[in-house]
């Protein structure tokens, strides 16, 4: 491993690559941390534009919104309004995992979009979406309600969207919710959660304040956690089984109803801060509800986040809490008596979105691992704060890293594994490095919960010691 | 607690144990506002009837799961074809990002491309500065021998014009004024993929012959010119090469990214390899002639090798199958002297033996296809050479005269009866008509794997199995490596649509003391 001083100098090398200008930028992005001091950012600035040229990893606004935050709610039609791509690109590539009846009453792996040709630019598009969604709503009656996610035309050729939602929305009696997500508004997917975030509150939130469900004393909501691979639903079985009653999750396997209940729960729970802190303060100022992180990745944060939930709770609840934990101790100590012995000691550098640059860190060093390297694709400085809390060595920090600078990192520091996204993976496994895709699981998963972590043990330790890693060099080499 | 350390299982069948269908049927009965069974069972049911076809094809101006992809995809495919060629795309990020994602998972290979990250700020005062940055940025990390520039939708609609910008960016000293920057418009919201590669070829074409025709001659080199289009197959690139190399033709293949592609892993990751190199495209207004290999999905560029290089572009149609394969040979034989030679010979004869030898379980069996315009024909085509019937062709990005130029080729043989053809519509287009008429199989891209599920929902008997042949193709492994033109090509084809009949016949009769019979060992 680098130490510090090795470490910054080869930061100093990468940025040598880059024109003046570049470097400069760059090198407010990339720092090394030495241990974890549990406050500061570590020194990074971050959420700010991506360098033009440099081979950034980040999505758009849009990204964030439909491929995140709206995308997974099942029983609505999510519109990509404009040119065909976005929502080819988009579509189903996530692994929101949901149960229904998909083109019925789920529509969650479909691709819905205006398909804009050049006349919707010239002429403006509204015409032909307030067609499409009378066509919508004919052709898939059960849907609950319709969102338009707009992509880059839609906002710069004036269209008014709002107007032709708020007319067919008042014509159908669902919501029909306008979402300026284009893709050039703000720097990265973050934006587009942000613009996500708001409209959940002022068009389904702010729709009807029901009341209609009894609320119970252990009522709680999951919120961000996209189901990926099945994660909310490893993460809901523990809450349940503790005692709390999930009456809602955002968005993985979500629903309208769900959304419309959560004003009323005691607390909310929430999993993706840096996608969903947006609406958890909302309805902690609005309704007074308050909401706490928590972590489910690896048993030690698991046992840690369930003792923490529990504590907002009565008796019940932290005996409910302590019995899951003991439960499931034998068998946390089995994958870890497994596992461990076959990964102690092997490093790991990391470069994902949302929370996981921070979040798996338990989980590996419950396998006996180490992180020496993270960062994240669109954090602000408030995830790197949360972050430094959880760094024990010195490890190497990049925000927005480019793919030149991921690569040289990655060659010199050469880790054990490393993981990143799809855009990555081939680039490292060519060098013989170990990869896991931590978006997607790597069509693996779930990784949350306790079922989810001997998932994530036998993940990690196949890719680290599968014989192919071994194979690259011709034995007459 | 589902798990257990000696048998690890991920979400199937981890969910299928009764703690997680008890959880998922309880959120479903609490807290989904779910509409009751039998409203969803009947809704299905009324999704698969003929008034709902009729509704269906009513549609106007909602697109349901699309069968076709938007411009700046094609740019970036054509460009990774030209050696030491780095994409470059003039706009938005996010784009980019779903670009490189869409090829990772179709190639399970590493795409390097670059966006300039345009704003909202941009969108205002115009994208030249992301540009200028972008370039010099891009070259400095990279060090491309070319930049490749196409646009999303969004410098397009704020009308950025890329010829100044660049010109700008090199006045400006941010990249020499020697570097090769050919670059298109490929604005999303015309055409398709098809219409972005074609642009981007047109833009590289132009980029390094335009201002040097003086000294060209058309013949004078002796060589011919190959297009691929956007194919995904990259078996196909090195197919060509093969049967031109066996032909003593030296070809050019203007786009070839067979190589960057399909790279080693042996410890190094090269973001460049192979490619078309520059030096031949600037001679390539010399070859004999350039052969447009998807007729249907380029214009533009047959265009400006007719104008500027005077090619006569002799028309082939896409070498899908037997006779398209022969007519490519013999063309190719007439325009450079060269006959067909012994080895490809043998190969078509391998070809036709394999033919006579699945005929009996191919022969009769109905197929709908959809795909971009070139695959539908020339799989349509090879289907009738095997005594196969395609039934629903179905083209998204196609347009009236590929409808036309269809339903002529169909009529010419008495397999193309029964076929239907469908231009400017979508899958959940392609769902109904699946439900009013069942062919025996389904060929596309993975996408289809949803309408199988959907006509197997109905019930068994009218599930239409999906065999994997298109682009993309997520689901699937290396399939992408294989050829699917010429005669290699076909054998691969073949081979696939015979099996899927054999193992969708094993299937079907798998049932001890119920489907006895059919269930051979030998076929």
């Amino acid at each position: 491993m680098l130490n510090k001083e090795e470490a910054q100098r080869l930061i100093e090398e990468v940025l040598a690559a880059y024109p003046p200008d570049a470097a400069a930028d760059r090198a407010k992005h990339l720092t090394v941390v030495e241990e974890a001091t549990g406050e500061g950012s570590c020194g990074i600035t971050a959420n700010r534009k991506s360098q033009p040229g440099v081979m950034t990893i980040r999505g758009c606004a849009y990204a964030g919104s439909k491929g995140v935050v709206w995308g997974p709610v099942k029983d609505m039609i999510h519109i990509s309004h404009g040119p065909v791509g976005c929502g080819q690109y988009s579509r189903a590539g996530r692994r929101n995992y949901y149960v229904g009846h998909t083109g019925v009453n789920a529509f969650g792996t479909m691709n819905f979009t205006s398909d804009f040709q050049e006349k919707d630019v010239v002429f403006g598009g509204d015409k032909k979406l307030a067609k499409l969604l009378d066509e919508a709503n004919a052709l898939f009656p059960l849907n609950k309600g319709i969102s338009i996610q707009s992509e880059c035309p839609v906002g710069l050729i004036g269209d008014d969207i709002e107007a032709v939602a708020k007319q067919k929305g008042a014509e159908m009696g669902k919501p029909v919710v306008p979402v300026r997500c284009e893709g050039f508004r703000g720097v990265s997917q973050s934006l587009g959660h942000h613009i996500a975030n708001d409209t959940i509150r002022d068009f389904i939130l702010d729709r009807q304040e029901s009341t209609a469900n009894e609320a119970g004393p252990y009522d709680v909501a999951i919120l961000g956690d996209y189901n990926i691979g099945g994660d909310a639903w490893a993460s809901r079985i523990l809450l349940e089984e503790m005692g709390l009653r999930v009456v809602a999750q955002w968005s993985g396997d979500g629903t309208l109803a769900e959304m419309e209940r959560t004003p009323q729960v005691r607390l909310n729970l929430l999993h993706c801060y840096r996608s969903m802190n947006y609406i958890s303060r909302h309805m902690e100022a609005k309704y007074g509800i308050p909401w706490m992180e928590y972590n489910f990745f690896g048993p030690t944060r698991i046992a840690d986040s369930l003792r923490r939930i529990a504590a907002r709770f009565d008796s019940r609840i932290q005996e409910g809490a302590e019995a899951v934990i003991a439960r499931h101790q034998p068998m946390v100590d089995a994958i870890t008596h497994h596992f461990r012995p076959r990964l102690e000691g092997k490093r790991v550098m990391l470069y994902v979105g949302g929370l996981r640059p921070r979040h798996v860190i338990g989980a590996y060093e419950d396998l006996g691992m180490q992180v020496v390297g993270t960062g994240y694709e669109f954090g602000h400085n408030d995830d790197y704060e949360r972050t430094n809390e959880d760094l024990s060595n010195t490890t190497l920090i990049y925000d927005d890293a480019s793919g030149y600078e991921l690569e040289k990192f990655v060659e010199r520091v050469r880790p054990d594994l490393v993981g990143s996204g799809i855009k990555e993976k081939y680039v490292f496994q060519k060098m013989g490095i170990p990869f896991r895709q931590m978006h997607s699981w790597d069509y693996s998963g779930p990784y949350h919960g306790y079922d989810g972590y001997a998932i994530f043990a036998r993940d990690m330790d196949m890719t680290i010691n599968n014989p192919c890693w071994k194979m690259m060099t011709p034995p007459w080499r | 607690m589902s798990q257990c350390a000696a048998t690890i299982v991920p979400c199937y069948p981890l969910f299928q144990q009764p703690e997680y269908r008890e959880l998922l049927k309880a959120k479903s009965a609490e807290f989904e506002a779910r509409v009751p069974q039998e409203k969803i069972d009947e809704t299905f049911q009324w999704t698969t009837s003929e008034a709902y076809r009729k509704l269906n094809f009513q549609r106007e101006a909602l697109t349901i799961n699309p069968a076709k992809a938007c411009q700046p995809l094609g740019a970036v495919l054509c460009a990774l074809g030209f050696r030491g060629t780095l994409p470059y795309v003039h706009g938005s990020q996010g784009c980019t990002a779903y670009f490189r994602t869409y090829f990772n998972r179709h190639f399970k290979e590493p795409v390097a491309c670059v966006s300039d990250s345009m704003t909202e700020d941009s969108a205002v005062f115009g994208g030249q500065k992301n540009l200028f940055a972008g370039l010099q940025n891009a070259k400095a990390l990279y060090e491309p021998e070319m930049i490749a520039v196409s646009s999303t939708c969004m410098a397009e609609v704020i009308g950025d014009d890329l010829n100044a910008f660049i010109t700008n960016a090199k006045k400006e000293g941010r990249i020499p004024v020697d570097f090769p920057t050919p670059y298109a418009h490929t604005p999303s919201f015309i055409g398709s993929h098809l219409t972005g590669w074609d642009n981007m070829l047109e833009g590289i074409l132009r980029y390094f012959t335009l201002n040097s025709m003086a000294d060209k001659t058309a013949g004078s080199s002796g060589r011919i010119n190959l297009v691929a289009g956007f194919d995904g197959y990259l078996g196909n690139f090195r197919l060509l090469k093969r049967m031109m190399r066996e032909m003593g033709v030296e070809a050019t293949l203007l786009s070839d990214p067979e190589a960057v592609l399909d790279t080693p892993a042996d410890g190094r990751y090269r973001m460049y390899a192979g490619g078309t190199p520059p030096e031949e495209v600037q001679q390539a207004p010399n070859a004999i002639d350039t052969l447009f290999l998807q007729p249907w999905g380029i214009e533009k560029s047959r265009k400006f090798v007719k104008e500027t290089w005077n090619h006569a572009a002799t028309q082939v149609d896409a070498p899908y199958g037997l006779a398209a394969t022969d007519r490519l040979l013999m063309t190719v034989s007439q325009l450079t002297g060269r006959p067909v030679p012994a080895s490809l010979e043998l190969e078509r004869g391998r070809l036709v033996d394999m033919m006579a030898d699945s005929h009996a379980w191919l022969h009769g069996r109905r197929f709908s296809v959809y795909g971009d315009p070139d695959f539908v024909m020339g799989m349509a085509r090879f289907l009738m050479e095997l005594g196969a019937e395609p039934l629903h062709l179905l083209c998204h990005n196609a347009t009236k005269r590929w409808g036309k130029a269809m339903e002529q080729m169909l009529a010419a043989s008495p397999f193309g009866k029964g076929a239907e053809v469908h231009f400017g519509r979508d899958l959940w287009h392609l769902r109904s008509l699946l439900f009013e008429k069942k062919p025996d199989f389904l060929i596309g891209n993975s996408y289809g794997k949803f309408i199988q599920r959907d006509t197997l929902h109905k019930g068994k008997e009218h599930e239409v199995p999906l065999i994997r042949i298109g682009f993309p193709i997520f689901d699937r492994h290396h399939l992408h490596r294989h050829s699917t033109l010429g005669y290699e090509g076909a054998m691969y084809l073949l081979t696939t649509l015979v099996n899927a009949v054999l193992e969708r016949l094993d299937d079907e009769t798998r049932s001890m003391g119920e489907t006895d019979y059919n269930y051979d060992l030998i076929r």
